[in-house]
Protein backbone atom coordinates (compact mmCIF):
# COMPACT_ATOMS: atom_id res chain seq x y z
CA UNK A 1 0.00 0.00 0.00
CA UNK A 2 2.75 2.46 1.00
CA UNK A 3 4.36 1.90 -2.38
CA UNK A 4 1.86 4.15 -4.12
CA UNK A 5 1.80 6.72 -1.34
CA UNK A 6 4.09 9.61 -2.15
CA UNK A 7 2.98 12.33 0.20
CA UNK A 8 -0.02 12.34 2.51
CA UNK A 9 -1.11 15.28 4.60
CA UNK A 10 -3.88 15.09 7.13
CA UNK A 11 -5.47 18.00 8.93
CA UNK A 12 -2.43 20.13 8.19
CA UNK A 13 -2.61 23.67 9.57
CA UNK A 14 0.07 26.32 9.44
CA UNK A 15 0.31 29.77 10.99
CA UNK A 16 2.73 32.61 10.28
CA UNK A 17 2.59 34.13 13.79
CA UNK A 18 -1.14 34.98 13.81
CA UNK A 19 -1.93 34.53 10.13
CA UNK A 20 -3.33 31.15 9.16
CA UNK A 21 -1.86 30.19 5.80
CA UNK A 22 -3.04 26.55 5.63
CA UNK A 23 -6.40 25.33 6.87
CA UNK A 24 -7.09 21.64 7.37
CA UNK A 25 -5.22 20.41 4.32
CA UNK A 26 -5.94 16.76 3.54
CA UNK A 27 -4.36 15.23 0.50
CA UNK A 28 -2.70 12.20 -0.93
CA UNK A 29 -0.11 12.66 -3.62
CA UNK A 30 0.64 9.47 -5.49
CA UNK A 31 4.15 8.19 -5.89
CA UNK A 32 5.75 8.48 -9.32
CA UNK A 33 3.27 10.98 -10.74
CA UNK A 34 3.57 14.65 -11.56
CA UNK A 35 1.12 16.56 -9.42
CA UNK A 36 0.33 20.16 -10.26
CA UNK A 37 -0.49 22.65 -7.53
CA UNK A 38 -2.55 25.54 -8.80
CA UNK A 39 -4.43 28.44 -7.28
CA UNK A 40 -4.34 32.23 -7.13
CA UNK A 41 -1.35 34.07 -5.73
CA UNK A 42 -1.16 33.94 -1.94
CA UNK A 43 -3.34 30.86 -1.54
CA UNK A 44 -0.58 28.94 0.20
CA UNK A 45 0.98 26.84 -2.57
CA UNK A 46 4.55 27.71 -1.64
CA UNK A 47 3.77 27.30 2.03
CA UNK A 48 2.34 23.83 1.49
CA UNK A 49 5.29 22.78 -0.63
CA UNK A 50 7.72 23.98 2.02
CA UNK A 51 5.95 21.86 4.63
CA UNK A 52 7.01 18.75 2.74
CA UNK A 53 10.70 19.23 3.50
CA UNK A 54 10.20 21.20 6.71
CA UNK A 55 12.07 24.21 5.40
CA UNK A 56 9.31 26.45 6.80
CA UNK A 57 10.66 25.87 10.26
CA UNK A 58 13.58 28.17 9.59
CA UNK A 59 11.18 31.12 9.48
CA UNK A 60 10.48 32.74 12.84
CA UNK A 61 6.88 32.52 14.05
CA UNK A 62 5.85 29.52 11.97
CA UNK A 63 3.66 26.96 13.76
CA UNK A 64 2.61 23.73 12.10
CA UNK A 65 -0.11 21.35 13.22
CA UNK A 66 -1.29 18.06 11.77
CA UNK A 67 0.46 15.24 10.06
CA UNK A 68 2.55 14.85 6.93
CA UNK A 69 3.69 11.42 5.82
CA UNK A 70 6.21 10.88 3.07
CA UNK A 71 6.67 7.34 1.73
CA UNK A 72 4.57 6.22 4.69
CA UNK A 73 6.66 7.91 7.37
CA UNK A 74 5.60 10.79 9.60
CA UNK A 75 8.12 13.52 8.80
CA UNK A 76 7.23 15.58 11.86
CA UNK A 77 8.08 12.70 14.20
CA UNK A 78 10.83 13.57 16.67
CA UNK A 79 13.13 10.84 15.38
CA UNK A 80 13.24 12.32 11.88
CA UNK A 81 16.65 13.53 10.77
CA UNK A 82 16.21 16.73 8.76
CA UNK A 83 19.38 16.08 6.79
CA UNK A 84 18.09 12.70 5.65
CA UNK A 85 14.60 14.09 4.99
CA UNK A 86 15.98 16.83 2.75
CA UNK A 87 18.19 14.36 0.94
CA UNK A 88 15.10 12.42 -0.09
CA UNK A 89 12.89 15.44 -0.70
CA UNK A 90 14.61 17.91 -3.01
CA UNK A 91 13.37 21.38 -3.86
CA UNK A 92 13.65 23.65 -6.88
CA UNK A 93 12.89 27.32 -6.40
CA UNK A 94 11.08 29.99 -8.33
CA UNK A 95 14.26 31.89 -9.07
CA UNK A 96 17.16 29.63 -10.03
CA UNK A 97 19.51 29.72 -7.05
CA UNK A 98 22.76 28.02 -7.94
CA UNK A 99 25.45 28.59 -5.36
CA UNK A 100 28.20 31.04 -6.27
CA UNK A 101 30.53 28.13 -7.03
CA UNK A 102 31.60 26.36 -10.19
CA UNK A 103 29.14 24.19 -12.11
CA UNK A 104 30.94 21.07 -10.89
CA UNK A 105 30.93 22.17 -7.25
CA UNK A 106 27.23 22.96 -7.45
CA UNK A 107 26.43 19.42 -8.50
CA UNK A 108 28.78 17.95 -5.93
CA UNK A 109 27.85 20.27 -3.06
CA UNK A 110 25.03 18.12 -1.79
CA UNK A 111 27.01 14.93 -2.21
CA UNK A 112 29.88 16.39 -0.23
CA UNK A 113 27.70 17.64 2.61
CA UNK A 114 26.30 14.15 3.02
CA UNK A 115 29.75 12.55 3.05
CA UNK A 116 30.96 14.38 6.11
CA UNK A 117 34.31 12.60 5.79
CA UNK A 118 34.87 14.46 2.52
CA UNK A 119 36.03 11.21 0.93
CA UNK A 120 34.72 11.83 -2.56
CA UNK A 121 37.26 10.71 -5.12
CA UNK A 122 37.83 12.73 -8.25
CA UNK A 123 36.58 9.99 -10.59
CA UNK A 124 33.55 9.33 -8.42
CA UNK A 125 32.76 13.04 -8.54
CA UNK A 126 33.24 13.24 -12.30
CA UNK A 127 30.85 10.34 -12.81
CA UNK A 128 28.20 11.93 -10.60
CA UNK A 129 28.55 15.28 -12.37
CA UNK A 130 28.24 13.74 -15.81
CA UNK A 131 25.30 11.53 -14.87
CA UNK A 132 23.37 14.37 -13.27
CA UNK A 133 24.00 16.86 -16.04
CA UNK A 134 23.09 14.26 -18.66
CA UNK A 135 19.85 13.52 -16.88
CA UNK A 136 18.76 17.15 -17.10
CA UNK A 137 20.10 17.49 -20.64
CA UNK A 138 22.83 20.09 -20.22
CA UNK A 139 25.87 17.82 -20.32
CA UNK A 140 26.71 18.56 -23.96
CA UNK A 141 26.40 22.29 -23.38
CA UNK A 142 28.32 22.42 -20.14
CA UNK A 143 30.92 19.65 -20.36
CA UNK A 144 33.64 22.14 -21.27
CA UNK A 145 32.46 24.73 -18.80
CA UNK A 146 32.38 22.74 -15.58
CA UNK A 147 34.74 25.18 -13.91
CA UNK A 148 32.75 28.24 -14.86
CA UNK A 149 30.76 30.01 -12.19
CA UNK A 150 27.24 28.65 -12.14
CA UNK A 151 25.84 32.13 -11.59
CA UNK A 152 27.11 33.16 -15.04
CA UNK A 153 25.04 30.58 -16.94
CA UNK A 154 21.77 31.37 -18.70
CA UNK A 155 18.72 31.22 -16.46
CA UNK A 156 17.52 28.06 -18.18
CA UNK A 157 20.84 26.31 -17.59
CA UNK A 158 20.90 27.59 -14.02
CA UNK A 159 17.47 26.14 -13.33
CA UNK A 160 18.38 22.82 -14.91
CA UNK A 161 21.54 22.80 -12.84
CA UNK A 162 19.41 23.38 -9.74
CA UNK A 163 17.49 20.24 -10.65
CA UNK A 164 20.68 18.35 -11.51
CA UNK A 165 22.33 19.07 -8.18
CA UNK A 166 19.52 17.21 -6.37
CA UNK A 167 19.93 14.03 -8.38
CA UNK A 168 23.24 12.64 -7.01
CA UNK A 169 21.43 12.29 -3.67
CA UNK A 170 18.90 9.98 -5.30
CA UNK A 171 15.88 11.75 -3.93
CA UNK A 172 12.44 10.21 -4.11
CA UNK A 173 10.53 13.44 -4.26
CA UNK A 174 11.13 16.64 -6.21
CA UNK A 175 9.27 19.77 -5.12
CA UNK A 176 9.24 22.53 -7.72
CA UNK A 177 7.98 25.99 -6.90
CA UNK A 178 7.06 27.74 -10.15
CA UNK A 179 10.28 26.47 -11.74
CA UNK A 180 9.65 28.23 -15.05
CA UNK A 181 8.42 31.61 -13.95
CA UNK A 182 11.82 33.23 -14.50
CA UNK A 183 12.28 31.62 -17.93
CA UNK A 184 11.28 32.62 -21.45
CA UNK A 185 8.71 30.50 -23.33
CA UNK A 186 11.13 28.28 -25.23
CA UNK A 187 13.22 27.65 -22.11
CA UNK A 188 9.97 26.90 -20.28
CA UNK A 189 9.10 24.36 -22.93
CA UNK A 190 12.44 22.60 -22.55
CA UNK A 191 12.17 22.50 -18.75
CA UNK A 192 8.68 21.04 -19.10
CA UNK A 193 10.10 18.37 -21.38
CA UNK A 194 12.65 17.61 -18.69
CA UNK A 195 9.92 17.29 -16.07
CA UNK A 196 8.05 14.85 -18.26
CA UNK A 197 11.26 12.89 -18.72
CA UNK A 198 11.78 12.66 -14.95
CA UNK A 199 8.21 11.52 -14.43
CA UNK A 200 7.90 7.99 -13.06
CA UNK A 201 11.33 7.94 -11.45
CA UNK A 202 10.46 10.68 -8.98
CA UNK A 203 7.33 11.92 -7.31
CA UNK A 204 7.13 15.46 -8.61
CA UNK A 205 5.01 18.25 -7.14
CA UNK A 206 5.03 21.35 -9.29
CA UNK A 207 3.50 24.66 -8.29
CA UNK A 208 2.44 26.73 -11.24
CA UNK A 209 0.64 29.91 -12.04
CA UNK A 210 0.26 28.85 -15.58
CA UNK A 211 -2.88 26.85 -16.22
CA UNK A 212 -1.69 25.61 -19.59
CA UNK A 213 1.51 24.38 -18.01
CA UNK A 214 -0.41 22.45 -15.35
CA UNK A 215 -2.38 20.76 -18.13
CA UNK A 216 0.73 19.97 -20.13
CA UNK A 217 2.92 18.48 -17.42
CA UNK A 218 0.76 17.11 -14.62
CA UNK A 219 -1.07 13.82 -14.16
CA UNK A 220 -3.10 15.04 -11.24
CA UNK A 221 -3.95 18.54 -10.18
CA UNK A 222 -4.66 20.16 -6.84
CA UNK A 223 -6.57 23.43 -6.74
CA UNK A 224 -6.07 25.54 -3.63
CA UNK A 225 -7.85 28.64 -2.42
CA UNK A 226 -7.18 30.67 0.74
CA UNK A 227 -5.14 27.93 2.36
CA UNK A 228 -7.59 25.13 1.61
CA UNK A 229 -7.52 22.29 -0.88
CA UNK A 230 -10.66 22.67 -2.97
CA UNK A 231 -10.24 19.94 -5.52
CA UNK A 232 -7.76 17.18 -6.25
CA UNK A 233 -8.31 14.87 -9.20
CA UNK A 234 -6.83 13.78 -12.47
CA UNK A 235 -5.70 16.79 -14.45
CA UNK A 236 -8.11 16.19 -17.36
CA UNK A 237 -10.99 15.95 -14.94
CA UNK A 238 -10.05 19.11 -13.11
CA UNK A 239 -9.86 21.04 -16.36
CA UNK A 240 -12.66 19.41 -18.35
CA UNK A 241 -15.19 18.67 -15.63
CA UNK A 242 -14.38 20.62 -12.44
CA UNK A 243 -16.62 19.57 -9.57
CA UNK A 244 -16.37 22.68 -7.49
CA UNK A 245 -17.72 25.95 -8.81
CA UNK A 246 -14.69 27.83 -7.49
CA UNK A 247 -12.35 25.57 -9.49
CA UNK A 248 -14.40 26.17 -12.60
CA UNK A 249 -14.32 29.91 -12.09
CA UNK A 250 -10.58 29.89 -11.53
CA UNK A 251 -9.59 27.77 -14.52
CA UNK A 252 -11.86 29.79 -16.76
CA UNK A 253 -10.00 32.88 -15.62
CA UNK A 254 -12.86 34.57 -13.77
CA UNK A 255 -10.47 35.36 -10.88
CA UNK A 256 -6.87 34.71 -10.03
CA UNK B 1 7.71 79.92 -31.45
CA UNK B 2 9.46 76.72 -32.42
CA UNK B 3 8.28 73.46 -30.87
CA UNK B 4 11.42 72.68 -28.93
CA UNK B 5 12.13 76.18 -27.58
CA UNK B 6 12.09 76.02 -23.82
CA UNK B 7 9.12 77.50 -22.03
CA UNK B 8 9.50 79.85 -19.07
CA UNK B 9 8.81 77.01 -16.67
CA UNK B 10 11.49 74.83 -18.18
CA UNK B 11 14.00 77.67 -18.05
CA UNK B 12 13.23 78.18 -14.38
CA UNK B 13 13.73 74.47 -13.72
CA UNK B 14 17.07 74.56 -15.52
CA UNK B 15 18.11 77.47 -13.31
CA UNK B 16 17.09 75.66 -10.10
CA UNK B 17 18.92 72.60 -11.31
CA UNK B 18 22.18 74.45 -11.86
CA UNK B 19 21.92 76.07 -8.40
CA UNK B 20 21.34 72.68 -6.78
CA UNK B 21 24.33 71.26 -8.56
CA UNK B 22 26.61 74.08 -7.38
CA UNK B 23 25.42 73.75 -3.79
CA UNK B 24 26.13 70.01 -3.73
CA UNK B 25 29.50 70.45 -5.42
CA UNK B 26 30.35 73.24 -2.96
CA UNK B 27 29.57 71.00 0.01
CA UNK B 28 31.77 68.27 -1.38
CA UNK B 29 34.68 70.69 -1.79
CA UNK B 30 34.05 71.97 1.74
CA UNK B 31 34.36 68.40 2.93
CA UNK B 32 37.55 67.61 1.05
CA UNK B 33 39.38 70.88 1.76
CA UNK B 34 40.11 70.33 5.47
CA UNK B 35 41.37 66.81 4.78
CA UNK B 36 43.72 68.04 2.07
CA UNK B 37 44.80 70.95 4.30
CA UNK B 38 45.56 68.68 7.25
CA UNK B 39 47.51 66.17 5.23
CA UNK B 40 49.36 68.97 3.42
CA UNK B 41 50.29 70.69 6.68
CA UNK B 42 51.48 67.44 8.25
CA UNK B 43 53.60 66.55 5.26
CA UNK B 44 55.15 70.01 4.94
CA UNK B 45 55.87 70.43 8.63
CA UNK B 46 56.51 66.81 9.57
CA UNK B 47 58.46 65.43 6.63
CA UNK B 48 61.73 67.20 7.60
CA UNK B 49 61.68 65.32 10.90
CA UNK B 50 61.46 61.91 9.26
CA UNK B 51 64.71 60.04 9.26
CA UNK B 52 65.90 56.58 10.18
CA UNK B 53 67.07 57.98 13.47
CA UNK B 54 63.68 59.55 14.22
CA UNK B 55 61.83 56.35 13.40
CA UNK B 56 64.15 53.89 15.07
CA UNK B 57 65.47 55.51 18.23
CA UNK B 58 64.00 56.31 21.62
CA UNK B 59 63.12 59.84 22.78
CA UNK B 60 66.00 61.67 24.43
CA UNK B 61 66.67 64.78 26.52
CA UNK B 62 63.23 65.09 28.08
CA UNK B 63 61.64 64.10 24.76
CA UNK B 64 62.91 67.18 22.96
CA UNK B 65 65.17 65.05 20.81
CA UNK B 66 65.59 61.48 19.62
CA UNK B 67 62.86 59.42 17.99
CA UNK B 68 59.60 57.55 18.45
CA UNK B 69 60.51 53.86 18.05
CA UNK B 70 59.09 52.77 21.45
CA UNK B 71 55.82 54.46 20.59
CA UNK B 72 55.58 52.73 17.21
CA UNK B 73 56.31 49.35 18.78
CA UNK B 74 53.88 50.06 21.63
CA UNK B 75 51.07 50.94 19.23
CA UNK B 76 51.65 47.68 17.39
CA UNK B 77 51.45 45.72 20.63
CA UNK B 78 48.25 47.44 21.68
CA UNK B 79 46.57 47.07 18.31
CA UNK B 80 47.77 43.49 17.86
CA UNK B 81 46.63 42.23 21.23
CA UNK B 82 43.29 44.06 21.11
CA UNK B 83 42.65 42.68 17.64
CA UNK B 84 43.56 39.15 18.69
CA UNK B 85 40.88 39.44 21.36
CA UNK B 86 38.18 41.45 19.61
CA UNK B 87 38.22 40.00 16.09
CA UNK B 88 37.48 36.34 16.90
CA UNK B 89 34.93 37.15 19.59
CA UNK B 90 33.25 39.78 17.44
CA UNK B 91 33.08 37.66 14.30
CA UNK B 92 31.83 34.58 16.15
CA UNK B 93 29.21 36.60 18.02
CA UNK B 94 28.02 38.14 14.77
CA UNK B 95 27.80 34.73 13.11
CA UNK B 96 25.71 33.50 16.02
CA UNK B 97 23.42 36.52 15.96
CA UNK B 98 22.92 36.50 12.21
CA UNK B 99 22.88 32.78 11.43
CA UNK B 100 21.71 30.91 14.50
CA UNK B 101 19.70 33.15 16.83
CA UNK B 102 15.97 33.15 16.28
CA UNK B 103 14.57 36.53 15.44
CA UNK B 104 12.88 37.21 18.77
CA UNK B 105 12.71 40.11 21.20
CA UNK B 106 15.92 39.07 22.97
CA UNK B 107 17.85 39.12 19.71
CA UNK B 108 16.45 42.55 18.93
CA UNK B 109 17.44 43.92 22.33
CA UNK B 110 20.94 42.51 21.93
CA UNK B 111 21.17 44.11 18.51
CA UNK B 112 19.99 47.45 19.89
CA UNK B 113 22.51 47.21 22.73
CA UNK B 114 25.34 46.56 20.29
CA UNK B 115 24.43 49.47 18.07
CA UNK B 116 24.25 51.76 21.10
CA UNK B 117 27.50 50.47 22.56
CA UNK B 118 29.18 51.28 19.27
CA UNK B 119 28.21 54.91 19.83
CA UNK B 120 29.53 55.21 23.39
CA UNK B 121 32.38 57.77 23.67
CA UNK B 122 35.80 56.19 24.11
CA UNK B 123 36.40 57.92 27.45
CA UNK B 124 33.55 55.85 28.88
CA UNK B 125 35.21 52.67 27.67
CA UNK B 126 38.40 53.99 29.27
CA UNK B 127 36.73 54.34 32.66
CA UNK B 128 35.25 50.87 32.31
CA UNK B 129 38.71 49.54 31.49
CA UNK B 130 40.22 51.13 34.59
CA UNK B 131 37.48 49.69 36.77
CA UNK B 132 37.28 46.27 35.25
CA UNK B 133 40.79 45.36 34.11
CA UNK B 134 43.22 47.55 36.02
CA UNK B 135 41.48 47.41 39.40
CA UNK B 136 38.95 44.56 39.58
CA UNK B 137 40.96 41.95 37.69
CA UNK B 138 44.18 43.44 39.09
CA UNK B 139 45.90 43.43 35.72
CA UNK B 140 47.44 46.78 36.64
CA UNK B 141 48.33 49.37 34.06
CA UNK B 142 49.67 47.12 31.35
CA UNK B 143 49.47 46.36 27.66
CA UNK B 144 46.92 43.70 28.55
CA UNK B 145 44.59 46.14 30.34
CA UNK B 146 44.92 48.73 27.61
CA UNK B 147 44.37 46.21 24.83
CA UNK B 148 41.34 44.71 26.53
CA UNK B 149 39.92 48.21 26.89
CA UNK B 150 40.51 48.84 23.19
CA UNK B 151 38.93 45.47 22.45
CA UNK B 152 35.83 46.40 24.44
CA UNK B 153 35.66 49.63 22.48
CA UNK B 154 36.00 48.00 19.06
CA UNK B 155 33.90 44.88 19.69
CA UNK B 156 30.46 46.37 19.12
CA UNK B 157 31.53 47.91 15.82
CA UNK B 158 33.13 44.66 14.68
CA UNK B 159 29.96 42.76 15.57
CA UNK B 160 27.75 45.27 13.80
CA UNK B 161 29.84 45.43 10.63
CA UNK B 162 30.30 41.65 10.48
CA UNK B 163 26.60 41.16 10.93
CA UNK B 164 25.94 43.53 8.07
CA UNK B 165 28.39 41.68 5.83
CA UNK B 166 26.69 38.36 6.66
CA UNK B 167 23.23 39.75 6.09
CA UNK B 168 24.31 40.90 2.62
CA UNK B 169 24.67 37.27 1.50
CA UNK B 170 21.40 36.54 -0.32
CA UNK B 171 18.93 34.28 1.48
CA UNK B 172 18.39 31.99 -1.56
CA UNK B 173 21.99 30.75 -1.19
CA UNK B 174 21.24 29.59 2.32
CA UNK B 175 17.95 28.02 1.27
CA UNK B 176 19.70 26.19 -1.53
CA UNK B 177 22.08 24.68 1.02
CA UNK B 178 19.47 23.79 3.60
CA UNK B 179 17.40 22.17 0.91
CA UNK B 180 20.06 19.66 0.06
CA UNK B 181 20.33 18.84 3.74
CA UNK B 182 23.35 20.95 4.64
CA UNK B 183 23.52 21.84 8.31
CA UNK B 184 23.73 25.44 9.41
CA UNK B 185 27.44 25.08 10.00
CA UNK B 186 28.07 23.59 6.56
CA UNK B 187 26.06 26.43 5.06
CA UNK B 188 28.06 29.02 6.97
CA UNK B 189 31.38 27.39 6.27
CA UNK B 190 30.94 26.82 2.54
CA UNK B 191 28.62 29.57 1.41
CA UNK B 192 28.04 32.38 3.90
CA UNK B 193 31.61 33.04 5.07
CA UNK B 194 33.35 32.78 1.68
CA UNK B 195 30.89 35.32 0.32
CA UNK B 196 31.13 37.78 3.17
CA UNK B 197 34.80 37.59 4.08
CA UNK B 198 35.57 40.80 2.18
CA UNK B 199 33.03 42.79 4.17
CA UNK B 200 34.07 41.19 7.45
CA UNK B 201 37.76 41.97 6.88
CA UNK B 202 37.00 45.55 5.95
CA UNK B 203 35.06 46.06 9.15
CA UNK B 204 37.78 44.52 11.27
CA UNK B 205 40.61 46.43 9.63
CA UNK B 206 38.82 49.75 10.02
CA UNK B 207 38.76 49.04 13.73
CA UNK B 208 42.51 48.49 13.68
CA UNK B 209 43.02 52.05 12.57
CA UNK B 210 40.51 53.27 15.12
CA UNK B 211 42.32 51.43 17.91
CA UNK B 212 45.64 52.85 16.74
CA UNK B 213 44.34 56.40 16.85
CA UNK B 214 42.50 56.48 20.19
CA UNK B 215 44.17 58.01 23.23
CA UNK B 216 41.52 57.99 25.95
CA UNK B 217 41.13 54.19 26.37
CA UNK B 218 44.86 53.66 26.87
CA UNK B 219 45.62 56.79 28.87
CA UNK B 220 44.86 55.30 32.29
CA UNK B 221 45.11 51.63 31.48
CA UNK B 222 48.56 50.94 30.09
CA UNK B 223 50.16 53.65 28.01
CA UNK B 224 53.28 55.18 29.50
CA UNK B 225 54.28 58.80 29.35
CA UNK B 226 57.91 57.92 28.73
CA UNK B 227 59.53 54.52 28.61
CA UNK B 228 62.85 54.30 26.81
CA UNK B 229 62.96 50.49 26.56
CA UNK B 230 60.64 48.26 24.60
CA UNK B 231 57.92 46.16 26.29
CA UNK B 232 58.81 42.50 26.82
CA UNK B 233 55.36 41.05 27.56
CA UNK B 234 51.71 42.03 27.83
CA UNK B 235 52.24 42.76 31.52
CA UNK B 236 54.52 45.70 30.75
CA UNK B 237 53.45 49.21 30.07
CA UNK B 238 54.27 50.74 26.73
CA UNK B 239 54.37 53.99 24.86
CA UNK B 240 51.95 54.61 22.03
CA UNK B 241 51.92 56.97 19.08
CA UNK B 242 48.61 58.60 19.87
CA UNK B 243 49.55 59.09 23.51
CA UNK B 244 53.03 60.33 22.57
CA UNK B 245 51.51 62.91 20.25
CA UNK B 246 49.27 64.09 23.05
CA UNK B 247 52.26 64.31 25.40
CA UNK B 248 54.47 66.16 22.94
CA UNK B 249 51.86 68.71 22.05
CA UNK B 250 50.51 69.50 25.51
CA UNK B 251 52.75 68.21 28.29
CA UNK B 252 56.36 68.87 27.39
CA UNK B 253 57.87 72.33 26.97
CA UNK B 254 60.33 73.23 24.19
CA UNK B 255 59.61 70.34 21.83
CA UNK B 256 60.75 71.25 18.30
CA UNK B 257 57.50 71.52 16.31
CA UNK B 258 58.70 69.27 13.52
CA UNK B 259 58.92 66.39 16.03
CA UNK B 260 55.28 66.77 16.93
CA UNK B 261 54.29 67.01 13.28
CA UNK B 262 56.56 64.11 12.41
CA UNK B 263 54.87 61.92 15.04
CA UNK B 264 51.45 62.88 13.72
CA UNK B 265 52.59 62.13 10.19
CA UNK B 266 53.78 58.65 11.16
CA UNK B 267 50.50 57.92 12.95
CA UNK B 268 48.50 59.15 9.99
CA UNK B 269 50.66 57.16 7.59
CA UNK B 270 50.13 54.03 9.63
CA UNK B 271 46.36 54.48 9.68
CA UNK B 272 46.18 55.29 5.98
CA UNK B 273 48.32 52.27 5.12
CA UNK B 274 46.03 50.00 7.10
CA UNK B 275 42.94 51.48 5.46
CA UNK B 276 44.48 51.23 2.01
CA UNK B 277 45.29 47.58 2.68
CA UNK B 278 41.67 46.95 3.57
CA UNK B 279 40.52 48.56 0.33
CA UNK B 280 42.90 46.42 -1.70
CA UNK B 281 41.84 43.23 0.08
CA UNK B 282 38.21 44.07 -0.40
CA UNK B 283 38.45 44.75 -4.11
CA UNK B 284 40.55 41.59 -4.61
CA UNK B 285 37.95 39.43 -2.88
CA UNK B 286 35.02 41.23 -4.51
CA UNK B 287 36.38 40.50 -7.94
CA UNK B 288 36.51 36.82 -7.08
CA UNK B 289 32.95 36.75 -5.77
CA UNK B 290 30.30 38.26 -8.01
CA UNK B 291 26.97 36.49 -8.28
N1 LIG C 1 7.18 34.43 5.88
C1 LIG C 1 5.88 34.78 5.91
N2 LIG C 1 5.41 35.49 6.95
C2 LIG C 1 4.11 35.86 6.99
N3 LIG C 1 3.20 35.57 6.05
C3 LIG C 1 3.60 34.85 4.98
C4 LIG C 1 4.97 34.42 4.85
N4 LIG C 1 5.08 33.73 3.70
C5 LIG C 1 3.86 33.73 3.13
N5 LIG C 1 2.97 34.39 3.90
C6 LIG C 1 1.53 34.56 3.62
O1 LIG C 1 0.95 33.31 3.50
C7 LIG C 1 0.05 33.28 2.41
C8 LIG C 1 0.43 32.17 1.46
O2 LIG C 1 1.66 32.49 0.86
P1 LIG C 1 2.33 31.57 -0.23
O3 LIG C 1 2.37 30.19 0.30
O4 LIG C 1 3.64 32.21 -0.60
O5 LIG C 1 1.31 31.68 -1.44
P2 LIG C 1 1.49 31.27 -2.96
O6 LIG C 1 2.77 30.54 -3.12
O7 LIG C 1 0.28 30.44 -3.24
O8 LIG C 1 1.44 32.53 -3.76
C9 LIG C 1 0.09 34.65 1.77
O9 LIG C 1 -1.05 35.37 2.20
C10 LIG C 1 1.34 35.26 2.29
O10 LIG C 1 1.17 36.64 2.46
MG1 LIG D 1 4.49 31.05 -4.31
Amino acid sequence: MTATKGITASRLNLWYTKFRALTGVDLEIRHGLVTGLIGPSGCGKTTLLRCFNRINERIAGVRTEGKVEILGEDIYAPSVDLVELRRRVGMVFQRPNPLPLSVRDNVLFALRTHRSGGSLSRSEGDLAVEASLREVGVWEALRDRLDRRATELSLEQQQKLCIARLLPLQPEILLMDEPCSALDPSATQRVEELIRKLRGRYTIVIVTHNMAQARRVSDECIFMLLGEVIEHRRTEDVFLAPQDERTANYIEGRFG
Amino acid sequence: MAVFDSSDGARRRHFTQSIARSVFAGMTILLILPVVAIIGLLVVRGAPALSAEFLFSAPMRGMTAGGIWPAIVGTMWLVGVSLAVAAPIGVLAAVYLNEYARDGWITRIVHLAIVNLAGVPSIVHALFGVGAFVLFLSLGTSILSASLTLAIMTLPVIIASTKEALAAVPMPFREACWNVGATRWQTIRHVVLPNSVAGILTGVILQVSRAAGETAPILFTGAAFFLPHLPQSVNDQCMALSMHLFTLSTQVPNVPPQMTYGTALVLLGLVLTVNATSIVIRSRLRRKRRW
